[in-house]
């Protein structure tokens, strides 16, 4: 047994399935609040990382430079912003008219929202491969652990988890938090008690992509390069972490994804990548089939 | 009486063309041109037109060949098996001599069996796929370009001799072409014998993570990583490898080299290696002729300009050299006559093959493409 293989396969495991938790994180809120798999998510991420693209090409050329995380924080910021934006507006045009239609047709609205975002940015942007920056610098102190887990590849560890915990303050301690709990639980009852349930979906929205444009930037950063269609593998890794987990629950994404990311990475390692997306799959049916929920889900009983 | 009627025009137009046929072959020398000319893959087709255009149009001006005109065929497949059947049919009833083409591998292979019958000799500038010369089933066909495994031939030897390599890894994106070759420079270290093939793995195209198969690149101590595949994916494992400060060469195919690899990959590009086509711009003749194509249409010339000028003029030059457009003769003028091209001297080997063409090697060195010599 090489113990120091395993560790490095452990490492990267925990790395990936964090950067699969970071987007499955806003995917799964959403779903908690509205039972909407909203398949736009990933296209969401992917006009984050394109913003900050722009915003970086914009600061290089005005000659503003900086070795820090400066870069970083204001490209975020304003992909944070125009995602923000785009997740309102994605919401106001593709799923409020259907708020009361059966539940395939947002579904396929989603869908249809996912595949105009894509060839949208290919239209207006370029389908090509475009390098993008690498905004998160190099620690000095993360020098000795360079061959498990990079500076970048900590960050994304150390917002994940921020997020995670972030997001279960948000829902369970706060007001707007216990407004989408509500909505969640009965949304014609939440209206008598005199929540505004349209504005609760949209905070919703708002907070699902801000989370997507964070990874978009973050996770894009690491990979060195984006282009229109990043958004879609992305989606389904995501979806396919948060519903291991049990859809809807916040940990559960992330442990979801962990499991995910350990369980690629190691069939990779040990077996074969060429099979990494057969041991992802493979271990959803094995755990749909023994817990139907996922990891974390509760067994909801369908009212009928 | 419609019925005899019909079956006089028949036999009148049958009798028509037996006679006119041989009339019009004295005449002229038919060169055919077959390809996609409509269609998703026109842009791999019009070029070879033009190019053979552009040949005739030279040689009819200097009073043709042995004092024969030389009349040029079109035909369009759209690299359709199913139309490059149709087509050579009817490029054969017509008297075609000779042909140029066809451009996609798939079609070629259909429209081959048709010449063979016919006795026509059919040389492509552009179907790469290895048996179709190599398999030795279509003595009529010829080419002007490499076959896909040399390529990986290449880079297995560049691998194990220049760089001395005793451990291979090779990885591919699953895809035909990234297979094809990975698949191909794997059976020729193994059959080498100067290296060991210690990792052969598909990685997922588009994957975010390649971490898992860059560990156990370092665990199985590869010297040479062989990669068959597109510069996205190459340049997402070379970042990841420079990151995790692996480090091992790097030999990709012609996927990898071009501009958008060394956008992409940037800093991480240095040192790479990738195969591609050898450089023919320092052959004096395709200067003058690239120039004359953009003094006419006023562009570059297109993909497989190069190679379908060559196969025109080795198809003529074998005309003039045989006297005649006989099937034995034109064959063994072809594979004797030593002619100047766009692609350099060439002339064809036993199987088809064109000798003095093919690949190279290329390093990136200070952000550019430089050939290893």
């Amino acid at each position: 047994m090489d113990f120091e293989y395993l560790f490095e396969l452990l490492c990267g495991g925990v790395v990936k399935g964090s950067i699969y938790a970071l987007i499955a994180l806003g995917y799964t809120m959403v779903y908690g609040i509205i039972q909407l798999i909203n398949f736009a998510h990933g296209e969401i991420y992917m006009v984050g990382a394109f913003v900050a693209l722009i915003i970086t090409g914009i600061l290089t050329l005005s000659g503003y430079s900086d070795s820090g995380l400066s870069v970083l924080v204001l490209a975020a910021v304003i992909a944070v912003i125009y995602a923000a934006a785009y997740g309102y507006t994605l919401e106001k045009i593709a799923y409020r008219p259907l708020r009361n239609a059966p539940r395939l047709s947002p579904l396929i609205s989603a869908i249809g929202a996912s595949i105009f975002l894509m060839n949208y940015v290919q239209l207006v942007q370029t389908p090509d491969f475009l390098p993008f920056p690498e905004l998160v610098p190099e620690f000095e102190f993360m020098e000795p652990l360079s061959r498990f887990v990079s500076s970048v590849d900590m960050v994304i560890l150390v917002v994940t988890a921020l997020t995670m915990v972030a997001l279960t303050v948000l829902i369970k301690y706060t007001k707007i938090g216990k407004a989408m709990r509500a909505t969640q639980q009965d949304m014609v009852m939440a209206r008598l008690v005199g929540i505004n349930v349209d504005r609760v979906i949209s905070a919703t929205f708002i907070i699902g992509s801000v989370l997507a444009a964070i990874a978009g930037v973050l996770i894009a950063s690491r990979t060195g390069q984006i282009n229109s269609a990043i958004g879609f593998m992305a989606g389904i890794k995501a979806f396919t972490a948060a519903v291991l987990g049990g859809i809807g629950n916040i940990p559960g994404a992330v442990l979801g994804a962990m499991v995910l990311g350990i369980a690629e990475t190691f069939g990779a390692g040990y077996i074969s990548s060429a099979y990494e997306d057969v041991f992802a799959f493979g271990l959803l049916v094995l755990i749909l089939i023994l817990r139907p929920a996922g990891l974390l889900g509760k067994a909801v009983k369908q009212k009928v | 009486m419609q019925k005899t009627t019909l079956g006089h025009l028949v036999a009148a137009a049958l009798a028509a063309t037996l006679i006119s046929a041989p009339a019009l072959a004295a005449d002229t020398i038919k060169l055919g041109v077959a390809g996609p000319h409509t269609g998703d893959l026109a842009p791999y087709g019009l070029p070879s037109k033009d190019a053979a255009e552009m040949v005739v149009a030279e040689i009819n001006a200097k009073g043709g060949i042995n004092g024969k005109k030389v009349e040029l065929m079109v035909g369009d497949d759209q690299c359709k098996p199913e139309l490059a059947t149709n087509v050579a049919t009817k490029l054969v009833s017509e008297g075609v001599n000779i042909v140029i083409g066809h451009v996609c591998s798939g079609a070629t292979k259909a429209a081959l069996g048709i010449y063979k019958g016919a006795k026509i000799i059919a040389i492509s500038p552009s179907a790469t796929n290895p048996p179709l010369t190599k398999a030795g089933e279509y003595p009529n066909f010829y080419r002007t370009i490499a076959p896909d495994d040399d390529q990986a031939m290449l880079a297995a030897a560049f691998a194990t001799d220049k760089l001395n390599a005793k451990k291979v890894a090779v990885l591919h994106d699953k895809g035909d072409y990234g297979k094809g070759f990975a698949d191909f420079a794997k059976e020729a270290i193994e059959k080498g014998g100067k290296a060991k093939v210690v990792m052969y793995e598909g990685i997922q195209p588009g994957a975010m993570d390649y971490s898992a198969v860059i560990q156990k690149l370092n665990k199985e101590k590869a010297d040479v990583l062989i990669f068959g595949g597109y510069h996205p994916e190459a340049s997402k494992l070379l970042s990841q490898m420079n990151k995790k400060k692996i480090k091992v060469a790097f030999i990709g195919p012609d996927g990898i080299k071009g501009d958008g690899f060394l956008k992409i990959a940037g800093k991480d590009a240095e040192g790479v290696y990738a195969t591609g086509p050898m450089d023919v711009s320092k052959y004096p003749l395709n200067g003058k002729v690239r120039d004359a194509y953009k003094a006419k249409y006023g562009k570059e010339p297109g993909t497989f300009f190069d190679q379908a000028y060559a196969a025109t003029v080795a198809a003529l030059n074998a005309v003039k050299v045989a006297g005649g457009t006989d099937y034995d003769a034109l064959g063994k003028a072809l594979k004797s006559s030593e002619v100047e091209t766009t692609v350099g001297k060439i002339k064809f080997n036993a199987k088809g093959d064109a000798e003095g063409v093919g690949f190279a090697v290329y390093q990136v060195k200070n952000g550019a493409f430089a050939e290893v010599k």
